[in-house]
């Protein structure tokens, strides 16, 4: 019955996400007496799977995988399921897991919930608990198909280490060219900073910067912090920053452990996007900004004045803890 | 070129969420429904098509007849035709299934829809559209040319953009980026008065199973109230994000 996983890398590396989902689906495992096993692309050490509690690893290596492609990666994912008789199917809610997640879900004529923040409410009936109307409120879901897909939250369930070493498999997936109808004819990267989806800490600047030529502030708060930058989206709107950096309803969402956010109303579609963050600061010159209602830390005051400080104080602070 | 537009109708995204029936179902009252951003986006680039290169737009939702408003302002905004799906949408699989029959029986090149709607957020009906009909789907678009057959979008991907090349006919899961924010356009009275005169064709449901159910709401707890602190005090700022919420 055993429960699949698409553990998602990079350059070989695994992602955070897929310890995450290996951490989610052993503890659904263990409720239903079964195992996991994970299906991974062009990843050489699979090793560090098993101390999240994968049990078995089937490693699809492949050239022609090497550039994500939806319709391919859920061909393997489709197959892998497949192979192992797996009733539940566990996808991170990265961008290209999600890109995949309907074909496999029609693939295996699956039920499919994303959004899910939490582990199942109960396993019969299949009930997950989600996340829905722009995060202003859960929703209960159940699956009532004999396989499932569902597709996890980033940050929502942690990393939790279990004991256990997984044992490693070769699979080669029949893969068809209707595949790769598709071409990718280029990729633009922002190399060598953190992405909003892969950050734990994200940095975000409104309106309240005034203009492009004051980000340099944010950009060094940012990088003390190890953090992404994001911003709201007239920001982007007027173009002083790019789309990418645009989070909210309509924008990216961040489920970061920290969002600090610097200049920024806290308009409801903004807050839509950004909520599911664990810890929340606002700095903000108005006492009466909405932000201030779903934050956890806030200060009022200029961000021109508060900035510069604060980059200050955490360099000692880094110093001082490193 | 014929286009299909799949339009969401959503809570204005200002909307107070509640539910009735014992927390059983999304309650109505006083919420007032929308065209899905996304699918605006989607909407906008379509009509850009039709009055650039020349094409038809036609819209579809799956709905109940309370979303006929929905569909006459995409009308207005200058789709030439609608299409309602006479059925409560009951989750993604079942929407996908009907818009399915509905690409298949009008021949469209060309799929638009949002890549999420901004009620449920479940980003599953386009690519699952796509799945069924064994056409191409293109995610996160942020961009898309077409030159006869060939298609060339732009795809928003995690930290960059990709390019993508492919063929007619494809899925497109649209967003912010489709159009520029300032070509939106809001319906005028021309709009309004064209569209009460365009066709609104209601089709009735194929038999679809359904997979997936709500069963249950919930909103979220009260949070506690914000801890405030002096904009001279950001050792204490750091001493909390330290020590209190264990997040630096
Ligand atoms: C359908 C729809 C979807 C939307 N989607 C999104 C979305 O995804 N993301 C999004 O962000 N918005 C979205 N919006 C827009 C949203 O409603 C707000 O307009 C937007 O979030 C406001 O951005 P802002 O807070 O940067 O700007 P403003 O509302 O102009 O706020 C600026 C803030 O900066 C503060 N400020 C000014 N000077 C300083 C200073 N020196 N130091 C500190 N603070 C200062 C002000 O007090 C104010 O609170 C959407 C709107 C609609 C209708």
């Amino acid at each position: 019955m055993s429960v699949l996983i698409y553990a998602e890398s990079a350059e070989g590396k695994f992602k955070k996400v897929a310890l995450e989902l290996a951490s989610y689906a052993k503890k659904v495992a263990d409720s239903l007496g079964t195992t996991v096993t994970a299906v991974t692309v062009n990843a050489s050490d699979v090793s560090e799977l098993g101390k999240y509690g994968v049990d078995k690893v089937l490693k699809v290596s492949s050239d022609k995988l090497n550039t994500f492609n939806a319709k391919a990666y859920a061909d393997v994912i489709k197959q892998a399921a497949q192979k192992e008789g797996a009733k539940l199917v566990v996808l991170s809610s990265s961008t290209d897991s999600l890109y995949a997640a309907p074909a496999v879900a029609i693939g295996l004529n699956a039920g499919f919930a994303s959004n899910v923040i939490a582990l199942p409410e109960s396993t019969a009936p299949f009930v997950v608990k989600r996340t829905g109307f722009s995060n202003k409120a859960f929703n209960f879901t159940e699956i009532s198909s004999d396989v499932k897909v569902i597709a996890l939250g980033k940050n929502s369930f942690g990393l939790v280490e279990a004991s256990g070493a997984a044992t490693a498999e070769d699979f080669a997936p029949s893969l068809n060219d209707a595949d790769f109808s598709l071409k990718v004819e280029g990729v633009e990267k922002v190399s060598g900073k953190v992405t909003i989806a892969d950050a734990d800490v994200v940095v975000s600047g409104g309106r309240g910067m005034k203009g492009p030529e004051n980000w340099g502030m944010l950009e060094d708060l940012a990088e003390v912090l190890g953090a992404a930058l994001a911003c709201s989206k007239p920001v982007s709107d007027v173009g002083w920053r790019s789309h990418e950096e645009h989070v909210g309803q309509t924008g990216k969402p961040v489920a970061a452990n920290l969002y600090i956010a610097v200049g920024i109303s806290g308009a409801i579609q903004h807050i839509a996007g950004v909520n599911s963050s664990k810890v929340k600061v606002v700095i903000n010159t108005d006492p009466e900004a909405p932000f201030f209602k779903v934050a956890d830390y806030g200060i009022v005051g200029d961000a021109f004045q508060v900035l510069p400080q604060l980059v200050e104080k955490l360099k000692e602070f880094k110093a001082k803890n490193a | 070129m014929k286009i299909l537009v799949c339009i969401s109708h959503v809570p204005d995204t200002t909307s107070k969420i509640n539910f009735t029936n014992g927390d059983a179902e999304f309650d109505t009252n006083g919420v007032q429904f929308v065209i899905n951003a996304n699918d605006e986006y989607a909407l906008t680039r379509a009509i850009w098509f039709k009055e650039k290169q020349g094409a038809t737009v036609t819209v579809v939702n799956v709905g109940g007849a309370d979303t006929e408003p929905t569909l006459r302002k995409a009308l207005a905004i200058g789709a030439d035709e609608a299409i309602r799906v006479n059925a409560v949408p009951t989750d993604g699989l079942f929407v996908a299934k009907q818009l399915a029959e509905v690409v298949k029986n009008g021949g469209y090149d060309l799929v638009l829809a949002g890549k999420e709607s901004l009620d449920y957020n479940g980003g599953m009906v386009p690519g699952m559209l796509a799945a069924i009909l064994g056409y191409d789907f293109i995610n996160s678009c942020e961009g898309i040319e077409v030159d006869g057959t060939a298609v060339k979008a732009i795809r928003q991907i995690d930290g960059g953009k990709e390019t993508i090349s492919g063929k007619l006919p494809v899925v497109i899961g649209g967003q912010k980026g489709l159009v520029d924010e300032k070509d939106l356009r809001i319906p005028n009275m021309r709009g309004i008065m064209a569209a009460r005169t365009k066709a609104l064709t209601v089709l009735e449901p194929v038999g679809a199973d359904v997979a997936t159910k709500a069963v249950k709401f919930e909103k979220p707890a009260a949070k506690s109230a914000c801890k405030m602190i002096a904009p001279d005090n950001l050792d204490e700022l750091i001493n909390l994000l330290h020590n209190e919420a264990k997040v630096i």
